[in-house]
């Protein structure tokens, strides 16, 4: 079995791309199944059943930071990937604070990311486009070319390696690409001992506890102050 | 990559009947048009140019590239420009054509005048370079993002998806293009504008059912439509700029 993460900022089609990957594979008779992590609520596991027919399940962090929820439960979904008797098994996380990357050392690494997010964007997404092996680029049917192809080249000066791949999310266009890209993806090994790419924030103060109050008062643990001159040592 | 012929090869059309037509061959600078109605198969067939398909499409077509299948996935293969593209950059028309330069390794500076110049021809109202993107018309946008794919952008390939009620000069924009070594191939239910192409591709029922060329009686026609276009495009501008359509006066 062939494991994907997918990462990307919300609402920029990671999951339009995965359904459209997922059509592509099972024209060569590959079976796919998916894992959906988020937050609070989501519906991608059903539209992967409803849509494709394939085995999908979610996953939800609730209070606990998503990307961790989701390393702790990686080797688990990854079983139940091979329960399904899956060729390919894509991970798809909520990627939100754009501090950590959920991609694996030796584990084919996709992040979405839209072209309507502005120039900078490229710029400010961290690990999660910086590390990954595929970056797939949507909504560039809305845009100029030329804003395109300085989109692409600002990809490419934070990320020298990765592939760069246009995939038009209601289409489908673009995706033969990525199909072509899976080929050459090897099968999972065993989790345990694997390594993430990039380490995840630190989250050991008050306030991940469950504390809501404000004020030095109710701050212990991992605490970082602005550096202004009254807080200077 | 330099680029010395495309040649689409044929497939299936939806029933899995081979094509009636065996392939199209592209040189850079010439013109196709896709006609034929909605769900024939235009859309379809850019698609197919744009990924390079090999034979690994809907349509089981395949793209060669100088009689050869891509061994890569192409990258800078084509430019697309269609009523939907806008500019999402909040920046001035110079910034944008300095930063595009700039992620080409091109000289901005120099590319500014031309640039603008060949904007201009293509639209009825002047852009210069301290306006901002944003406040850009359709056509004066569709004008400047055509002249920019033309100078700047190192793609063979222009893919236009019915750009002929964007208010440009459509006829110069297909010769600008072609002129610059691109190959332009346009989806469009425009009548001078197919006549206007060297060639064009009839789609019928997801497939290429004939490759046909302007005959001596089109061009004579084309002509006429051309004035006929001409004088809508005028009597459009008169009307725009709040003058009243005196007809003597007006045509």
């Amino acid at each position: 079995m062939k494991l994907v993460t997918i990462a990307g900022a919300p609402s920029a089609g990671k999951t339009a791309v995965t359904l459209h990957l997922i059509r592509q594979l099972a024209k060569d008779g590959k079976r796919s199944a998916a894992v959906k992590f988020d937050t609070l609520g989501t519906t991608d596991d059903q539209i992967y059943r409803d849509r494709l027919g394939i085995p999908a399940i979610q996953g939800l962090s609730d209070y606990l930071c998503p990307d961790h929820y989701f390393v702790s439960n990686l080797e688990e979904a990854c079983a139940w990937g091979r329960r399904q008797r899956a060729d390919y098994l894509f991970v798809e996380t909520a990627g939100l604070c754009y501090r950590c990357a959920p991609h694996i050392k030796d584990v084919p690494a996709i992040t979405v990311i839209d072209n309507l997010g502005g120039m900078e964007a490229p710029r400010k997404m961290g690990p999660a486009l910086t590390l990954a092996d595929v970056v797939v680029v949507t909504k560039s049917d809305l845009i100029s070319q030329a804003e395109k192809e300085v989109f692409a080249h600002r990809i490419s000066q934070v990320n020298q390696t990765a592939a760069i791949v246009h995939v038009n999310g209601l289409t489908g266009t673009g995706v033969l690409h990525l199909k072509r890209l899976s080929e050459s993806w090897t099968d999972a090994r065993e989790l345990e001992g694997l390594s993430l790419r990039y380490s995840m924030p630190a989250s050991i103060c008050s306030y991940c506890t469950g504390e809501t109050r404000i004020g030095k008062r109710f701050q212990s643990g991992n605490v970082e102050k602005l550096l202004l001159e009254e807080n200077a040592a | 990559m330099i680029i010395e012929t495309i040649t689409i090869q044929a497939g299936r059309d939806k029933q899995g009947n081979p094509e009636s037509i065996s392939g199209v061959d592209l040189r850079p600078g010439d013109s196709l048009a896709l006609v034929g109605p909605t769900g024939s198969g235009k859309s379809e067939l850019l698609s197919d140019i744009e990924q390079a398909a090999c034979g690994d499409t809907r349509s089981g077509r395949t793209i060669l590239i100088n009689g050869r299948p891509l061994a890569e996935t192409p990258t800078g293969l084509v430019a697309t420009l269609s009523q939907k593209t806008n500019f999402v950059m909040d920046a001035s028309v110079e910034q944008f054509i300095l930063l595009h330069a700039e992620s080409k390794g091109r000289d901005g500076k120099a590319l500014m005048a031309p640039l603008l110049e060949m904007t201009n021809s293509l639209c009825g109202e002047p852009v210069s370079p301290e306006m901002s993107l944003q406040v850009l018309s359709g056509g004066q946008s569709r004008a400047l993002m055509i002249a920019d794919i033309a100078l700047l952008s190192d793609t063979p390939i222009v893919l236009i998806d019915e750009v002929e009620n964007a208010g440009i000069h459509k006829f110069k924009a297909l010769e600008v293009l072609a002129g610059h070594h691109k190959i332009v191939i346009s989806a469009t239910h425009d009548p001078v504008l197919i006549l206007m192409n060297d060639t064009r591709l009839v789609m019928r029922n997801g497939a290429m059912a004939a490759l046909l060329s302007a005959c001596d009686g089109e061009r004579a026609y084309a002509d006429r439509l051309r004035d006929m276009d001409d004088t809508l495009m005028q009597a459009r501008e008169i009307l725009r700029q709040g003058h009243t359509l005196n007809t003597r006066e007006a045509l």
